[in-house]
């Protein structure tokens, strides 16, 4: 039987990213100084193994092959063997990196071999401080903590068939190790009438015959470790055995001399950060984990496609179409005559509009999916700059579309990045200035009206006035002295700007704040700056739930119907004659008040135009109407024939099947079934095309 | 949204034709054969592989789309999904024929693309031969240059003008993918 497993690929990949994901959380989670919590070693190395088995059972040797030393090590941590330290942690964190990259080649089908400088490393450690006890690498004979026998009590949780894992498949695996004696505690079984199918009340006392490991038997337990109880012990009966005089808790977690000579040579081996920051600063940084992962109420989740998502998304606006088209059907009906159609319609659209939020809902996710990648940044980025930081993160709960969860990525981390790097301030500044020598930075998320707002507070030196000021003058930016203090914070979103004295690797290249500012616009949010001198800075991020759904305000051009995004929509007005100013001969400039604003005809730029169908009094009359419009800063004026009013529209691609048009964000379907277009404010072309033929 | 739902009536009623169109040789050694869906645009009658047509739907309102070349008509809402209309008659420089009840759009999938393609008329399903086909002639027609024609498909006293619709859709020349130059905007 030859089964193809590449199709098992996507969901191994999946499974592992989130492994290492909760590898890095719980590393981080780790305070070496501190007792290490057990659960969150076993989650750590559950973690590990689990790639280590799907890379070997996918054949990704070079990954299997690594994580298995990750695993070992881990393990020999677990076990109590070895004493975590900050060096350990770091060496850990890494491999976590390396394999993650590893994967991610494996994942483009790129060759990619384990980083060999820190498999060296790794393998290193692993030799330098054989533990006392017995490493796993000593034959079994020799090792103390092998007896001729266990005994093992294994009692599983009632629930453990739910959760995937089968008591007598476990049975079966600790056969293999050698001949079993196994008998069946019945105690808490109830007569078959009360049995419930899906629960284990059995309990097991198992006796096997055999000189292995202790590890061995623990290995075959590994998946269910925390949903059983497990006591293993040596048989002490078997008088000859050769272990029978040690017990089998011997290795206790008790340090040996081999844990300070490890630390010396992971710092040793570990190259010395570029900031040059000394490397006993990595403890310096302590990110605030989250408690303690809290587990998910209401049970489990099950992993489905986004093109299946997308596609229950995609039918459920056509009920919304199907379902906007029958009302409009029976709007003439008799209501005594039809009273039961009509109420079965109402009742319809009800159901219609709660099942649309309902699919709408399972694209959404918290933004902790988003947040909880930060204690790594800002540990990373904290350390690299000598800096103290504490992370402290709140509204993680916060739902948004999945959409807009990965294009706010690379926008925050930039101005977490920023924050650390120019915000916040070297230790010995703080506390001259009379502040804690841990600077503190809060990532927080919560809803307002249908927006979700994203804030970054660093309690650092703020944003430095003058020093914008001049600096936007020697890039030759026109600027008063006396503009207020929003306005000059906003400077910094101008292209290439940057006032940090020296480039480092961090930021201060001067091409970030514009691009933050682009991309949280194209998802129709704003970003708002508030500083005070010497207290910190707040970056506020205002972003819509989903990108899935758009506030639209529907005008017609000529005979096309076009949805502008309210988001984008300041006003709209009709235009005066008076106010109305020619610009080299054409009508080019809309006076609003005491702006002058260019003056766009849509049909025309959109190249409508004379093409067909618009009607000869619209092309020809004096614009009448025009809707204001912000994008990137700046104002437009956008001639349009009609309002036709407000709505919420889905928003679908136009690119899947066709071209990218300019000024064009994508299209939407109305309630009559007809496709409109929905313009992008800032891709407004200035003039007509030139020529439509082709 | 009108009743465009039940489309092809030619595609089952024509399956019958295909054996006793084909020629008794055609069982021979080189006989393989391909269906071809037949439409006409004005006289002439064109051909394109069976297994890329998706549907087939009366004409139904477009939504115009800005700067887009004469004989993209424009996008209308399949179940859906947003679909760029392509009138053939244009693209083929042949006279701009009117719209009426019976203009019908060949709903095509290829390579991923969905398009629909604006025709006088479909005709029928036919199958050929490997041997009933004639490499195309050199053509310089400034219309449909010979890139996008697979062969000439001879059936009795009739000729159809095999077109390949992937290269047709895929490359630039009916405008629907964006080039190089315009995808850097």
């Amino acid at each position: 039987m030859n089964v193809d497993l590449s199709q098992f690929h996507q969901t191994f990949f999946d499974e592992s990213f989130e492994g290492l994901d909760a590898m890095e959380a719980g590393l981080l989670g780790l305070d070496p100084a501190q007792p290490v919590d057990p659960e969150t070693v076993n989650a750590i190395f559950r973690a590990a193994h689990s790639i280590k088995g799907g890379a070997g059972t996918f054949g990704f040797v070079e990954i299997g092959g690594f994580t298995h030393l990750l695993e070992t090590l881990l393990d020999e941590l677990r076990a109590g063997q070895r004493a975590w330290d900050a060096s350990l942690v770091e060496l850990l964190l890494q491999c976590v990196d390396s394999t993650r990259g590893m994967l991610q080649a494996a994942q483009q089908g790129e060759p990619g071999g384990a980083d060999a400088a820190l498999e060296a490393q790794l393998q290193q450690v692993l030799a330098s401080a054989a533990p006392a006890t017995g490493a796993e690498h000593s034959p079994a004979a020799a090792d103390p903590a092998c007896t001729a026998g266990w005994h093992i009590d294994f009692r599983p949780e009632p629930d453990i068939a739910q959760q995937g894992n089968d008591p007598l498949r476990l049975l079966r695996a600790l056969a293999e190790l050698g001949p079993l004696d196994v008998e069946c505690d019945t105690a808490a079984l109830r007569p078959l009438a009360e049995h419930d199918a899906e629960c284990c009340p059995l309990g097991w006392r198992i006796r096997l015959q055999a000189p292995v490991e202790e590890a061995a038997i623990r290995e075959v337990f590994a998946w269910v470790d925390d949903a059983c109880e497990l006591q293993i012990r040596p048989s002490v009966d078997t008088a000859d055995g050769p272990g029978s005089a040690s017990p089998g808790t011997a290795s206790s977690g008790t340090a040996h001399p081999g844990t300070a000579k490890l630390g010396d040579d992971v710092a040793a081996a570990t190259e010395a950060p570029a900031s040059g920051a000394p490397a006993n600063a990595a403890p310096t940084a302590s990110p605030v984990a989250a408690p303690a992962p809290t587990p998910r109420e209401g049970g489990g989740s099950i992993r489905v496609g986004v093109d299946k998502i997308d596609a229950l998304i995609n039918l459920v606006g056509e009920l919304v179409i199907t379902q906007a088209m029958l009302r409009q059907r029976v709007q003439g009906l008799d209501p005594v005559e039809h009273e039961s159609l009509l109420g079965g319609i109402g009742q319809l659209e009800q159901n219609t509009r709660h099942l649309q939020e309902a699919v709408m809902a399972t694209r959404m996710l918290p933004v902790d999916v988003v947040f909880s990648r930060f204690p790594r940044v800002v540990r990373d980025v904290a350390v690299q700059l000598g800096k103290q930081v504490r992370l402290q993160t709140s509204g993680e709960g916060a739902e948004l579309d999945k959409g807009v969860i990965e294009k706010i990525v690379d926008p925050l981390n930039h101005i977490v990045r920023n924050a650390i790097d120019h915000g916040i301030e070297p230790a010995a500044e703080r506390t001259a200035a009379g502040k804690a020598a841990e600077a503190t930075l809060r990532l927080s998320a919560w809803h307002q009206g249908g927006h979700i707002l994203i804030q970054v507070a660093d309690d650092g030196r703020g944003l430095d006035r003058e020093k914008i000021l001049a600096t936007a003058q020697a890039r030759g930016l026109e600027v008063e002295p006396d503009l207020p203090d929003a306005a000059v914070w906003d400077l910094i979103f101008a292209p290439g700007f940057s006032t940090a004295q020296a480039v480092t690797d961090l930021s201060g290249r001067g091409v970030g704040m514009d691009v933050v500012r682009r991309n949280i616009s194209s998802l129709g949010g704003q970003v708002d700056i508030a500083s005070e001198r010497g207290q910190g800075t707040r970056v506020t991020i205002r972003l819509p739930l989903t990108l899935a759904i758009l506030d639209g305000m529907t005008v017609r051009v000529g005979q096309e119907i076009l949805v502008v995004p309210i988001a984008a929509v300041i006003e709209s007005l009709q235009i005066e004659p008076a106010a109305l100013r020619s610009l080299a001969g054409e009508q080019g400039l809309l006076q609003v008040r005491d702006e002058y604003l260019p003056l766009l005809r849509l049909d025309a730029v959109l190249g409508y135009g004379a093409s067909a169908g618009s009607t000869a009094a619209d092309a020809d009359a004096a614009p009448r109407l025009a809707v204001v419009v912000e994008s990137q800063r700046e104002k437009l004026a956008l001639v349009v024939d009609e309002l036709l009013g407000q709505q919420q529209v889905v928003v679908k691609n136009l690119e899947t099947h066709y071209r990218p048009v300019p000024g064009v964000a994508g299209a939407t379907i109305l309630g009559d079934g007809r496709v409109a277009l929905i313009l992008d404010v800032g891709g407004v072309p200035r003039r007509p095309p030139v020529s439509t033929a082709a | 949204m009108t009743a465009t739902a039940n489309p092809p009536p030619a595609a089952p009623a024509a399956t019958p034709v295909a054996p006793a169109a084909t020629p008794a040789v055609g069982e021979a050694a080189e006989g393989h054969t391909q269906e071809y869906l037949t439409f006409c645009l004005g006289e002439e009658e064109y051909g394109v592989d069976i297994l890329k047509v998706q549907e087939i739907r009366s004409y139904d309102t477009v939504t115009r789309l800005p700067a887009a070349p004469s004989y993209i008509k424009g996008v209308i809402n399949l179940r859906g999904t947003i679909v760029p209309i392509v009138d053939m008659r244009l693209r083929f420089a042949m006279a701009e024929a009117r719209y009426d009840e019976f203009t019908v759009m060949i709903v095509l999938s290829v390579a991923g693309r969905i398009v629909g393609l604006v025709v006088d008329g479909v005709s029928d399903v036919i199958t050929l031969a490997d041997t009933q086909i004639r490499p195309a002639p050199e053509m310089s027609s400034k219309a449909l240059d010979g890139r996008f024609i697979t062969g000439l498909g001879a059936l009795e006293e009739r000729l159809l003008i095999l077109i390949d619709i992937e290269a047709l859709i895929s490359g630039e020349a009916l405008g629907l993918v964006a080039d190089a130059a315009a995808e850097t905007h």
